[in-house]
């Protein structure tokens, strides 16, 4: 769904800003895609370059990640407060721990 | 920079008139803020938990490869390695669906969020249900797959893969059994007539937090089962 | 729901708290706010606040205890006092017990009482939970005490080591507790932060905007946030322990590949934010007591609550500074060195704010300011130690050796401690209605700091001389006896502080009964919102809503500038502030149901450790409080403070009625 799609779906509802019936199953729809799409990568994971999995897996996880958080969890919509709690928590789990898994070696860089 | 905070949520208090925000500081009511504050400390919680799992599956891949009476004694049963088949312990469809699953019920629970603010209570009710109803497929799905793990060889202390994958899984299905719990509260608050229109936050909050649960699975799914070896 | 609380509870003037319709029989909220058995249901903030202050001095003497146990063993070469295996129980529970059970507490003491009045609130935004914090606390601390009569308590050190920690190297019940008893206590801190810092962002006063709130509330704000993403990271350390000593599994199991160090890892990063959790509430008490006794605004506001944002901020990305002899590796280790000293930036920038908030003011030595100067000098001395620490090389010599134990110490008790004392004396007389006395002020404060440095003082020497820590005694000919016998002596004057202090707790409380002096709302002329009502502060704190119009805004309605730009008084304390004497202000009603739920929890810590048959006890507990909370009736009708329910400003009915339709319980 394009930026446009998303907007028309929202200003068709009532001017409180919660999306219509029709928008959440329309989200739930590309999410759906998404996973069906992440589970196909698994029947042809002999067949490409792990690293095309890492990053294309990793690339739908957090798109499908940012869309539940955003429209099902109302952070598009809500006080910019929220989004400021929320992602101060995931910004520094994610510097956090992979400063600790890098202290480790983990991603195998040096 | 506090002007500003306090125009825009002024905003936040027009955009939802509904809220219990009346009052507060920011025009945001109390209860939200406590729950993003907690799902913000969540994020340090299950990041922990995730980044233990990588760090262990890497050593674990590592140990099992690198030392001979390891691999003899039983231990050596990973995600894709080992086990009765030395296919290891993964079943990649099946838990594909339990994901569904739990994706589902994330529209579910805004569907029940939906109708209770339009006060359409016979809807709210059948979506909170089938919300938990999902959930709980969840969890059975996950309690299946535990006993196959175990029936294939791998046990809580078999190995550190053994521990760290049922750790973290373990902890998510725990919230999602929270989560189960707080949507049948709802429920029966709603049929005592206690939880009506004028309160959909209470539900909105109860989503809040079933949401957050089904992005931790999406991270999960991906990070934990999807990644090749 | 049983975590939301749906009622308005928290109380915004001018809000109706209507009573509940249909009141549940059975669960009827208890009423009394007076008498001894009112302090178990109470869910005022200002109860609450000093029943942290006193469990925490209550702890504070358990662990001055335990130092002097561990300072008798040390006096003098060979000691024979206590053995290896006590000496081992006696060091961990000294750091666990005066870390998670005084300072922290402690602190939390003087952010329940003092942030809903320096917002200008009437109590907390979520009151139960805030009871529930706090018994929560005391249970986890009482659970981890019982350890010393249930088979030995921690002996693994205040950090807990893996693999020391696991089943073979610590055989006994003790690491248990520790694991379980510190969870418990996060627990606590936990649902106390995200209570606070709703408390701060949502409950001020009109015109209170973030950057007009009081420094203390600042510092708090960050300290509740850094509770708030650092208590998970131990959470789960903590459970890690817990599965690997009671279910077998393989985390911290070297002979399955799991890493010790993960647990070094996750209890740092945890643990130096948690530095600055002990740190910034007493860097905050002090920005306060500065200020009112140099006479002068504090200088640079703006750095003082930016510094104290970066200090909350960088002290994520320094944890490893803890690990350096750990084998992390050269790109590591340098990184966090380099991150290590670059924090010591914000933290000077507060040194010479307060330093520049002195200079040219009008000083007053009170005890509360003598206290609050220790703390400047002793917490500098830490701080300049502490930068030695950051470079790796040299850290890398005095790892595990008296010199980090001297370290710590100056930062902890010359910086935490000395500033609660500050805090102690400074708010006394808003709590208690009278002051702490002066003469035995000093003494206290005197016998303190002397007493420290000879404590803490020698440490470096010893430390230097290449002393380790945690060792049960020195041989002779070590040459460590000398400076050993003046730390052992120096803990001795400590603890003749600490007496000075009970002291003047008793006397300054009999002499006020006996011949009762009126300390005013303001005996300071002070600057902050709490000082503008009556001493004690009335139960429901504000009369009416402050409204704010600056930074230090109490100071301002006293003080002003006349024609020649000269600041003159405007008015006095006792003209207007406010009395106290508002009868019509409805509050939360006590509750039982916090004390009940939070009991639950170390019944499920001893189900764990002997038998899972006590989690049917537990499992009830736990029903009982989760079901009594959910279904208690919001208020009672019949509540004790069954005025006319009308907060003094909501007179208008437009009010009324939109707080009818917010309120149907
Ligand atoms: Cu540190």
């Amino acid at each position: 769904m394009t930026d446009t799609a998303v907007d028309a779906a929202v200003d068709a509802h009532d001017d409180d800003h919660h999306p219509s019936d029709l928008f959440y199953v329309k989200i739930a729809g590309i999410l759906a895609l998404f996973t069906a799409l992440e589970v196909g990568t698994y029947f042809i994971e002999d067949s490409v370059d792990p690293w095309f999995l890492y990053l294309s897996l990793s690339v739908l996880m957090i798109i499908k990640f940012a869309m539940v958080a955003a429209y099902f969890m109302h952070l598009k919509y809500d006080t910019p407060w929220f989004r400021y709690l929320f992602i101060a928590g995931l910004v520094l789990a994610m510097g956090v721990y992979a400063i600790f898994l890098f202290a480790y070696d983990v991603f195998g860089l040096g | 920079m506090s002007e500003a905070i306090a125009t825009k949520s002024d905003q936040a208090v027009d955009d939802h008139g509904h809220d219990a925000g009346h009052g507060t500081t920011t025009g945001i009511s109390n209860n939200k803020l406590m729950m993003w504050a907690f799902l913000g400390s969540e994020c340090l919680l299950f990041g922990a938990l995730i980044s233990t799992y990588l760090l262990y599956k890497e050593r674990f891949n590592g140990f099992a490869e690198g030392l001979a009476p390891f691999a003899e004694d039983g231990r050596n049963i990973g995600p894709r390695f080992g086990g009765s088949d030395g296919e290891g312990v993964f079943d990649i469809p099946f838990t594909s669906i339990s994901s569904f699953v739990l994706l589902a019920s994330s529209l579910t629970m805004v569907l029940a969020l939906s109708s209770i603010r339009r006060g359409e209570y016979r809807n709210f009710r059948i979506w909170t249900l089938t919300t938990a109803a999902l959930g709980s497929v969840f969890i059975a799905g996950q309690i299946y797959e535990f006993t196959e793990f175990v029936e294939k060889g791998l046990g809580y202390s078999t190995n550190i893969f053994g521990s760290a994958f049922f750790t973290l899984t373990g902890f998510h299905g725990v919230h999602v059994t929270i989560g189960i719990v707080m949507l049948l509260a709802t429920y029966i608050m709603h049929k005592q007539g206690r939880l009506n229109q004028d309160k959909a936050e209470t539900v909105e909050i109860v989503g809040l937090y079933w949401h957050f649960v089904d992005v931790v699975w999406i991270l999960i799914f991906t990070v934990v089962y999807l990644f090749p070896q | 729901m049983a975590i939301t609380e749906d009622r308005p509870l928290a109380l915004e003037a001018g809000t109706v708290n209507k009573v509940a319709e249909r009141p549940l029989g059975a669960l009827t909220r208890p009423q009394s706010d007076v008498g001894w058995a009112s302090w178990f249901t109470t869910v005022d903030h200002k109860k609450i606040g000093i029943m942290y202050g006193v469990g925490s001095l209550f702890f504070f003497l358990f662990g001055g205890v335990e130092a002097l146990l561990i300072r008798i063993q040390l006096a003098a070469p060979d000691g024979q006092f206590l053995s290896e295996s006590l000496y081992n129980q006696v060091f961990t529970m000294h750091g666990v017990t005066m870390i998670f059970l005084v300072i922290m507490p402690m602190a939390a003491a003087f952010a329940n009482y003092l942030l809903p009045l320096q917002v200008g609130a009437r109590d907390v935004a979520f009151p139960r939970l805030n009871a529930f914090s706090f018994w929560c606390w005391l249970a986890g601390a009482i659970f981890l005490n019982t350890s010393w009569f249930l088979g030995g308590a921690p002996d693994g050190g205040w950090f807990a080591y893996a693999p020391n920690t696991s089943v073979t190297f610590a055989p006994g019940n003790g690491m248990d507790f520790y694991a379980i008893g510190l969870q418990i206590a996060g627990i606590a801190s936990l649902v106390s932060a995200i209570n606070l810092i709703v408390t701060v962002l949502n409950m001020r006063a009109p015109g209170m905007t973030l950057l007009k709130m009081p420094i203390f509330t600042w510092m708090m704000l960050v300290v509740q946030f850094l509770l708030l993403f650092a208590v998970p990271v131990i959470t789960i350390a903590l459970f890690l322990l817990t599965f690997d000593r009671s279910f077998d599994a393989n985390f911290f199991n070297v002979e399955q590949g799991g890493s010790p160090l993960l647990w070094q890892h996750l209890f740092w990063i945890f643990g130096h934010p948690e530095v600055y959790i002990l740190i910034l509430p007493a860097f905050g008490i002090i920005s306060e007591v500065i200020p009112t006794f140099s006479r002068k605004p504090i200088f640079g506001y703006p750095f003082m609550v930016g510094s104290g944002i970066a200090i909350g901020f960088m002290g994520w990305g320094v944890w490893a500074h803890h690990m350096f002899v750990s084998g992390l590796g050269p790109i590591s280790v340098a990184a966090f060195s380099m991150s290590t000293m670059f924090i010591a930036v914000p933290t000077g920038v507060k040194i010479l704010n307060w330093l520049a908030t002195m200079w040219g003011g009008r000083l007053l030595f009170n005890t509360p300011m003598l206290f609050a100067t220790g703390v400047i000098a002793m917490f500098t001395i830490g701080g300049l130690s502490g930068v030695t620490h950051a470079v790796a090389p040299s850290d890398t010599q005095q790892t595990d050796t008296y010199y980090i134990v001297a370290h710590f110490h100056y930062v902890i008790f010359g910086g935490a401690l000395l500033g609660m004392f500050a805090g102690f004396y400074f708010w006394w007389p808003k709590v208690f209605g009278h002051k702490l006395n002066e003469k035995w002020g000093k003494i206290n404060f005197w016998l303190m700091l002397i007493g420290f440095n000879m404590t803490f003082g020698p440490m470096h020497v010893l430390g230097l001389q290449g002393m380790a820590r945690r060792h049960h005694s020195y041989a002779s000919e070590d040459g460590f006896g000398f400076w050993n016998g003046i730390v052992s002596a120096g803990a001795f004057v400590i603890a003749l502080g600490t007496l000075a202090f009970l002291i003047n707790i008793w006397i300054s409380a009999r002499s006020a009964k006996k011949n009762p002096v009126e300390v005013g709302p303001d005996p300071w002329d002070a600057r902050s919102l709490e000082w503008s009502t009556a001493s004690p502060t009335p139960v429901h704190n504000f009369d009416v809503d402050p409204v704010v119009e600056f930074q230090d805004d109490w100071w301002h309605r006293k003080w002003g500038k006349n024609e020649d730009g000269k600041i003159v008084r405007k008015a006095y304390p006792e003209d207007i502030a406010q009395d106290g004497s508002a009868t019509d202000v409805h509050l939360p009603s006590p509750s039982y149901w916090p004390l009940v739920l939070s009991l639950s929890l170390p019944v499920i810590g001893y189900a764990v450790i002997f038998t899972f048959w006590l989690l049917i006890p537990a499992g009830a507990l736990f029903l009982a409080g989760f079901l009594g909370w959910a279904l208690e009736p919001a208020d009672d009708p019949e509540a004790a403070h069954g005025h006319d329910d009308h907060g003094p400003n909501d007179a208008d009915a437009s009010a009324d009625a939109e707080a009818e339709g917010a309120s149907h319980v």
